[in-house]
């Protein structure tokens, strides 16, 4: 335990020394603040158009959670991508791999010490819609689905990006692969709303229905809806879990 | 393997990918050893360290430390072990304090011990004045310090250092090997090195290291080590003519009109060659026994000394 808090404690002084953690943070604030800005003058403009969208928290807020979604799919992978690979670039890697600490304790520390400053990154973006309650009644069960769908994806993003961070040496291929893994995983949703049924030996086939279960995208989506479901949120556990699985399988395998 | 033993390692292998790392490596180390692991760059040293200090996997064999199995008690084998790798593990945005007491969190020094840990690590390898200094900004001797502090704040039995000084000035390595002397009165020792001097003013054990595997393992200075009797001539003869003269003894040639003849110690043989040189007119420069110097084993046992030189 000792040694999980070792690492949890490294990686999230690491991160929150680093310039790159900070820019990712402001970046990320600066984008979904000026959609925010955009959205509201659209309502502005338009405010008929609220009636069609399901009212200001579906379509402001809702648009701002898929809005960030799409800003975490470049931003864990640059932050993850240091967890491991880095490390081992840099050389201090051997120091957490000679020491007693089990390969579980490394991977779940590292992914605590990442999940620190996405944390932060998510509750400055909570801040936002916060920000708009003020001025404007918010559905908050809505809002709170939205965000607990957004810290959900958020850390599965980032358990996608520790393993592939435990893939290589080189901290850019880790940030590729995990930024080509999660694109993929976006692409088989969006891949999901094509209406094609083919029958197969006189039964029905709905792919799409499978590829919505597989892919974190779909499942997020529900969330953001306002929609929870315990059968997501089991899955949202079960994804971060295998990923960190096959992190501490691959850990292993390199000690062993 | 002996009761005894601290570290015993056999038929360890490793290669990366298709390329051969280091292969057959049976290794024993007593409490109080000093061990030296000779060998050129690429030799296999720095991959033998690494698998004793479980960084990496052995494609096959068996290492246990303080009695326990290192692959299937990792946990417990580790907790022996302090290893300081080529490039120091040190984390650059970390201070000299929190880095040591990182260095003691993974070693599993309960919250009471830890600051008294750091505090002897840092009394031990004298940079108690570094405390707030950030890793970054430090000399890179006193970054091999703080190396060394984080590889010894647990109180491990056993050291592993692989190429200590590396890449030190002058005054730096002297500090850092008088450093390592004085460690090595508490600690079990394994300090490999590309250089001779180092290994020979350390080890008390030298283990060569030549194409991945061991091609010697003898104490530093060996009683038991080959005499041998130079020849130096102003006029010298060829090697096969001394040999034939020596009833076919083996000649090395060690340098330009300087032959090397194995011999007993007592003063037979150089009167032999006194005698030849007289009668041969050789223009005797000098004869004295010498012992097998390191160097001497280092060449043979890596094979630098040409076979053709040998009669």
């Amino acid at each position: 335990m000792t040694g999980l808090a070792g690492v949890w404690r490294l990686e999230t002084r690491r991160l929150f020394v680093s310039p790159l953690s900070w820019m990712l943070a402001a970046m990320t604030q600066l984008m979904g603040g000026l959609l925010l800005v955009m959205t509201l003058t659209d309502i502005q403009n338009n405010p008929q158009s609220l009636a069609e969208t399901g009212g200001v928290t579906v379509y402001a807020v809702g648009g701002l959670m898929r809005f960030i979604t799409l800003v975490l799919v470049l931003v864990v992978p640059l932050l993850t991508m240091r967890c491991i690979a880095e490390e081992r670039k840099q050389g201090t890697w051997s120091a957490l791999m000679a020491s007693p600490v089990t390969s579980s304790a490394l991977v779940l520390g590292k992914f605590a010490g990442v999940m620190g400053p996405l944390t932060l990154i998510w509750a400055l973006v909570a801040a936002m819609p916060l920000v708009l309650a003020t001025a404007t009644p918010l559905d908050m069960g809505i809002l709170a689905a939205g965000l607990i769908g957004l810290w959900l994806i958020t850390a599965c993003f980032a358990a996608l990006g520790l393993l592939a961070s435990t893939l290589t040496r080189e901290p850019s291929l880790a940030a590729a692969i995990s930024l080509t893994a999660i694109l993929l995983a976006w692409l088989a949703y969006a891949v999901s709303s094509v209406d094609w049924q083919p029958t197969v030996l006189g039964a029905t086939l709905d792919p799409a229905a499978v590829i919505r279960g597989i892919s974190p995208i779909g499942h997020l989506d529900r969330l953001l809806r306002g929609l929870i479901a315990l059968s997501d949120l089991v899955y949202f556990a079960a994804f971060v879990a295998a990923c960190l699985a096959l992190a501490v399988l691959r850990l292993d395998a390199e000690r062993r | 393997m002996s009761a005894s033993n601290l570290l015993a390692a056999t038929g360890l292998a490793y290669d990366y990918g298709r390329h051969r790392g280091v292969a057959d490596i049976d290794l024993a180390l007593a409490p109080g050893e000093v061990v030296g692991l000779l060998g050129v760059n690429g030799a296999g040293k720095s991959t033998i360290l690494q698998l004793l200090a479980g960084t990496l996997g052995p494609g096959a064999g068996r290492i246990e430390i303080a009695g326990h199995d290192l692959a299937r008690a990792p946990t417990l084998a580790k907790r022996h072990i302090g290893y300081l790798a080529e490039r120091p593990a040190l984390y650059r945005e970390l201070s000299v304090d929190e880095s040591l007491d990182l260095a003691a969190r993974l070693q599993g020094l309960p919250r009471a011990k830890r600051a008294d840990a750091v505090a002897a690590a840092k009394r031990d390898t004298d940079i108690q004045d570094l405390g707030r200094r950030l890793i970054g900004g430090l000399s890179k001797g006193m970054a091999q310090r703080v190396g060394l502090a984080q590889a010894i704040v647990h109180r491990p039995a056993l050291l592993l250092l692989d190429e200590p000084t590396s890449g030190l000035d002058p005054s730096q390595l002297h500090a850092v090997r008088a450093l390592i002397a004085r460690l090595s009165t508490k600690h079990a020792v394994i300090i490999s090195s590309h250089l001779l001097a180092e290994i020979q003013a350390m080890a008390n054990r030298v283990v060569i290291v030549a194409g991945g595997r061991i091609v010697s393992d003898r104490p530093a200075a060996d009683p038991d080590a080959p005499i041998w009797i130079e020849l130096q001539c102003a006029r010298p003869p060829s090697a096969a003519h001394l040999s034939q003269l020596l009833d076919g003894a083996a000649v090395q040639t060690h340098a330009p009109g300087t032959f090397r003849i194995p011999g007993p110690a007592d003063a037979s043989m150089r009167e032999r060659l006194a005698d030849l040189a007289h009668a041969h007119d050789w223009g005797l420069i000098g004869l004295a026994s010498v012992a097998d110097s390191l160097e001497q084993r280092f060449m043979q046992a890596t094979g630098a000394i040409p076979q053709e030189s040998q009669i």
